[in-house]
C-alpha cells in the first residue's frame, strides 16, 4: 500500500507496542500532542498514557530513564522531538548507553531506540539543522540507522526495535510526507544490509536518508547523459555494508559518496578510506565525496541552499569521476 | 536500645569491616601497582551502605557512582570477584572491563558504579520507572556525593521520579567534599542539601552517616512507606571520608586540616557500633577479634584469588561491545 514515511514509522511502532508489553515509547509531546510530528498519531488512545509517556523538556533526564527502564528489562523507544536535542542527551547516549554493556563485562544490555528527525528541512536555522551521525558512528556500542524509504523506514524500525543494543535511528524530517509502496503487515529489515536502489555500471553512488532521493534524481538526469550510475543505500550506517559496496565499485570502478552532514570527518571519509583499503586496486579514479558544508547552517534561503548537496553538484561529481564533461 | 539482636548488629559491623579492611588492603594493593587507574575508598562512609542495604529485599536495586567498593559488597557481591576486578582480572565481576569505578553485579541486582558525577542518577529513576511498569514492588537505591546534588541530571531525576511517584530513594553521601572543593564553595544548599529535592516536592530526611542503626532505621521506614507507592525519597546521610578523594590525592589533601579528619575518625562508624555492642553487653572483646581474623581471611584469599587469577586474553577485547541476535 502507499504510505507516508511518517505512516510507515507509526505502523512499525504501532505493530511492536501490540507484540510485546515491554515496549513504550517516551519523549516530548509523544502522547496527548501525538508527536511533534505525529508520528505518534493516534498511540495514548491505543495504548494508554503509562506507555506513551509525555516528558518535560529534559533530554538528558528522561534519556538516562529510557536507558536505566531498559536495564531492568523493558524495551524504550525515545523520541526525540528532533536529533539536535541528542545533543543535550549526549552524556547518556555515549557515556551510558553504549557503554554499559561493555563496562558490565556483557552482564547488562542496553535494548533502546532513540529515534527523530534530523538533518535540514527549511531555514530551521543552525540548532535544528543538523546531520549528526557522524558523531554516532564513531561511538563502539552503538548501532544507527537511517532509511529514505518508507518501505525501509518500517521494516528498519522493526528491527531496531527488537535489536537488543541502543539504535539511533535518523530520520530526515524533510522526509515525513514522502510517500512510497510498504509491504502489508509484518516484516523485517535486517540492520546492516544495504540496499542497491538503481543498478548501473558505470559508476556507483552511495547516498543514504535525504540524499538517497538527490543522488536517485542525480542517476535519472546521467542516465540521459549516457551514464549507468548504480546507487547504493546504505540504510544502516553502523554496522556499515561495507561488502555490497565493495562489489559495487569493484564492477564499477567509480565510487561517489554524497551526505548531507559536515565534511571533515563525515562518515563518506569512512567509506572512502574503507574502499582504499578494500578496493584499492580496482578504482579508476580517486573517490569523490559531495558533502554538507563545514559551517552552522545558515538560516537565509540561498546560504542555506549552498550548504546541503543538490543533484547539480551529485550530477558534476559523477560526471567528474568518470571524465565526462 | 530495645530490640537489639546481637547476631543481626554483628552482621553490621561485619559488614563494615569487610568494607574497611578490603579498601585497606586495595590501598597496598595500589601501592604495589596490582591496582591501577582511579581508586577511590569509601573508608569512613561504611555506614550508609551497610545501612541502607540492611532495609533492603535482595532483589532491589541498587546503584552507585565512581567510589561504588562498598555499595557492591554490601549487596552481597563476591569479595573475590570484586578483588579480582580491580586487578583487572578475566575472573572479575565485569570480565576487568569495568576497573574500580564501574562494578556491576546483575545477579545482586547491584547496578552499576558510574563515574559521571550525576549521569547515573536518571538510570536510577529508570529502574524505578521499569518496576513500577512491570508492578513488581521493588525499590531502587541510587547512591551519590553531595558533589552530585547541583548537576543538572540529577535535577532532571528528581523532577521526573517526584512528577511519575517512583519507587526510588535518593541517598546523598555528604562527605562534605567534592574531591577537593567543600560543599559549601560547591552547592548553595550546603546547610541543607536535601532542599535541592525538597523543592520538587520529594519527601527528605538527613540521618546522621556514621551511625549504621540510625541510617537502617530511617531506610526501614523509607523503603516501607516508598514500597507502598508513596513516591520518591531523598536522605541526606551525613559522613566524611577518612582518606583522600582517590589515591592521586594525599590522605589529608590541602584542602582540609589534620585536626579535622581526627576529628571525624573520633565518630569511625565501626567504632560506634563498637560501642554500642560492648555496653550493651552484647559482645566481648574476644568476639570482635575473631570477626577481624574472618574478615582478614577474607580479604586475603580474595587478594590471593585475584593475584592468581589470569589476565583476560586479549582475543576478549571486542566481546560484549554489542549483544548478539
Amino acid at each position: 500500500m502507499l504510505l507516508s514515511y511518517r505512516e510507515a514509522l507509526n505502523q512499525a511502532m504501532r505493530e511492536e507496542m501490540r507484540r510485546d508489553q515491554r515496549i513504550f515509547l517516551i519523549g516530548e509531546e509523544v502522547g496527548y500532542y501525538q508527536g511533534a510530528f505525529k508520528v505518534s498519531k493516534g498511540f495514548v488512545e491505543e495504548f494508554g498514557p503509562q506507555r506513551v509517556v509525555d516528558t518535560p523538556i529534559t533530554e538528558a533526564g528522561f534519556t538516562g530513564l529510557a536507558i536505566g527502564a531498559a536495564m531492568a528489562g523493558l524495551q524504550p523507544i525515545v523520541e526525540l522531538m528532533t536529533m539536535n536535542f541528542a545533543i543535550v542527551a549526549l552524556d547518556q547516549i555515549v557515556n551510558n548507553a553504549s557503554k554499559i554493556r561493555y563496562m558490565s563485562g556483557g552482564q547488562l544490555s542496553v535494548p533502546l531506540v532513540i529515534r527523530g528527525p534530523g538533518s535540514a528541512a527549511h531555514q530551521l536555522g543552525a540548532q535544528h539543522s543538523q546531520s549528526l551521525e557522524a558523531w554516532f558512528c564513531h561511538v563502539p556500542g552503538l548501532k544507527v540507522v537511517a532509511p529514505a524509504l518508507p518501505q525501509d523506514a518500517k521494516g528498519l524500525l522493526k528491527s531496531a526495535i527488537r535489536d537488543q543494543n541502543p539504535v539511533v535511528f535518523i530520520e530526515a524530517q524533510l522526509l515525513y510526507g514522502t510517500k512510497g509502496e510498504v509491504a502489508e503487515g509484518d516484516y523485517t529489515i535486517p540492520l546492516g544490509v544495504a540496499d542497491i536502489k538503481r543498478p548501473g555500471d558505470d559508476v556507483t553512488v552511495v547516498a543514504y536518508s535525504k540524499m538517497l532521493l538527490v543522488a536517485l534524481e542525480a542517476a535519472e538526469q546521467l542516465s540521459r547523459a549516457g551514464l549507468n550510475v548504480e546507487v547504493i543505500d546504505p540504510r544502516t550506517l553502523k554496522p556499515l555494508d561495507l561488502p555490497t559496496i565493495v562489489a559495487s565499485v569493484k564492477k564499477t570502478g567509480r565510487l561517489v559518496i554524497v551526505e548531507e552532514g559536515w565534511r571533515f570527518c563525515g562518515l563518506g571519509a569512512q567509506i572512502a578510506d574503507s574502499m582504499y583499503t578494500a578496493a584499492f586496486d580496482y578504482l579508476d579514479a580517486p573517490v569523490v565525496r559531495v558533502t554538507g558544508e563545514d559551517v552552522p547552517m545558515p538560516y537565509s534561503r540561498p546560504l542555506e541552499d549552498a550548504a546541503i548537496p543538490d543533484v547539480p553538484r551529485v550530477v558534476a561529481a559523477v560526471k567528474s569521476v568518470c571524465g565526462v564533461q | 536500645m530495645a530490640g537489639m539482636d546481637r547476631k543481626d548488629l554483628l552482621s553490621l559491623y561485619y559488614q563494615m569491616l569487610l568494607i574497611r579492611r578490603f579498601e585497606e588492603k586495595s590501598a597496598e594493593m595500589y601501592a604495589l601497582a596490582k591496582i591501577a587507574g582511579f581508586l577511590h575508598l569509601y573508608i569512613g562512609e561504611e555506614a550508609i551502605a551497610v545501612g541502607a542495604i540492611a532495609a533492603l529485599q535482595p532483589d532491589d536495586y541498587a546503584i552507585s557512582a565512581y567510589r561504588d567498593h562498598g555499595h557492591c559488597l554490601a549487596k552481597g557481591s563476591d569479595p573475590n570477584k570484586v578483588m579480582a576486578e580491580l586487578f583487572g582480572k578475566a575472573t572479575g565481576l565485569c570480565k576487568g572491563k569495568g576497573g574500580s569505578m564501574h562494578l556491576v553485579d546483575l545477579a545482586n541486582r547491584f547496578m552499576g558504579g558510574y563515574a559521571i558525577v550525576g549521569g547515573h542518577i536518571p538510570l536510577a529513576a529508570g529502574l524505578a520507572f521499569a518496576t513500577k511498569y512491570q508492578q513488581l514492588n521493588l525499590v531502587t537505591v541510587c547512591f551519590f556525593g553531595e558533589g552530585a546534588v547541583p548537576s543538572g541530571q540529577a535535577h532532571e531525576a528528581f523532577n521526573l521520579a517526584a512528577l511519575w511517584k517512583l519507587p526510588v530513594i535518593f541517598i546523598c553521601e555528604n562527605n562534605r567534599y567534592g574531591m577537593g572543593t567543600p560543599v559549601h564553595r560547591a552547592v548553595a544548599l550546603y546547610e541543607n542539601v536535601a532542599e535541592a529535592a525538597r523543592s520538587y516536592g520529594i519527601r527528605a530526611e538527613r540521618v546522621d552517616g556514621m551511625d549504621v542503626l540510625a541510617v537502617r532505621s530511617l531506610m526501614q521506614k523509607v523503603v516501607e512507606q516508598v514500597r507502598a507507592g508513596q513516591g520518591p525519597f531523598f536522605i541526606e546521610a551525613m559522613t566524611y571520608r577518612f582518606m583522600g578523594h582517590s589515591m592521586a590525592d594525599p590522605s589529608h589533601g590541602h584542602y582540609r586540616t589534620k585536626d579535622e579528619v581526627e576529628e571525624h575518625r573520633n565518630r569511625d562508624p565501626l567504632l560506634l557500633l563498637k560501642e554500642t555492642i560492648l555496653t550493651n553487653n552484647l559482645c566481648a572483646e574476644s568476639d570482635f577479634k575473631q570477626l577481624e581474623q574472618e574478615v582478614s581471611d577474607v580479604v586475603a584469599a580474595a587478594v590471593k584469588f585475584a593475584d592468581e587469577s589470569p589476565f583476560p586474553d586479549t582475543s576478549t577485547l571486542h566481546d560484549d561491545v554489542m549483544a548478539e541476535e
